[in-house]
């Protein structure tokens, strides 16, 4: 009973961390700034599968989290040298 | 969900739970409301990291009191973002300081090794010109 409370208040946390990070992508006023936000985006969401995982019980979700996980870095990564650069591998 | 647990189990998840949503909050939150751009990289790389980190280990918890087996797989996702986080951090400190700060505004560095990064596209800057004369 506890347990289904806090589910539900976690996910609802990390939904509106979602929102506000996808306000925040909108209306950034730099290039740094929506990239942090999209990084920012990855990870709730990688929270809200695990979340998600829990609610239903399996372990299915987390090879997709961990490859999220991955591609997220990488894409930030990538933004942030493209942005410096104009190039991401040189 | 498995209604077989003990109420101090539930209660040790839910406080995992509750403490990890506050503070993915709180860090995106403070994306939002921290005033300039160096400032607001706090917020999403330690708070919604150490938000994570909870939401994974009350998982963990969760599967080893439900299914009564530890998987270790939660803590590779915890050591991969908390390995990864300084480093996004990094890039985007380092994007900032070279597209909103000037190269005379940078304190100067401790030791005897300029700034890696004006330094060399300085040292580019000249070679570039050096190719440029001798064509």
């Amino acid at each position: 009973m506890i347990l289904s409370y806090a589910l539900i208040f976690t996910t609802g946390c990390f939904a509106l961390a979602l929102l506000m990070n996808l306000w925040r992508v909108v209306s950034a006023p730099g290039v740094p700034d929506r990239i942090l936000a999209l990084d920012t985006m990855v990870i709730n969401f990688i929270a809200i599968l695990v979340l998600y995982g829990i609610i239903e019980g399996t372990a299915v979700y987390f090879e997709a989290s961990i490859l999220i996980a991955m591609v997220g870095f990488i894409s930030t990564v990538a933004y942030a040298r493209f942005m410096l650069r104009g190039n991401i591998i040189e | 969900m498995s209604a077989d647990m003990a109420l101090w189990q539930e209660i040790v998840l839910a406080v995992f739970l509750v403490t990890a949503g506050i503070f993915g909050l709180v860090g995106s939150f403070g994306l939002i409301k921290l005033p300039d751009p160096m400032t607001r990289l706090h917020a999403p790389t330690k708070a919604t990291t150490l938000g994570v980190g909870g939401v994974l280990i009350a998982s963990m918890l969760y599967f080893y009191f439900a299914k009564g087996h530890l998987s270790f797989h939660e803590l590779m996702i915890t050591l991969f973002l908390f390995l990864t986080a300084p480093i996004t951090a990094h890039f985007l400190a380092k994007a900032n300081l070279h597209t909103n700060v000037a190269r005379d505004e940078v304190p100067p560095p401790a030791g005897d090794r300029p700034w890696a990064g004006f330094e060399s596209d300085e040292a580019r800057h000249i070679a570039e010109d050096q190719v440029s004369k001798g064509a």
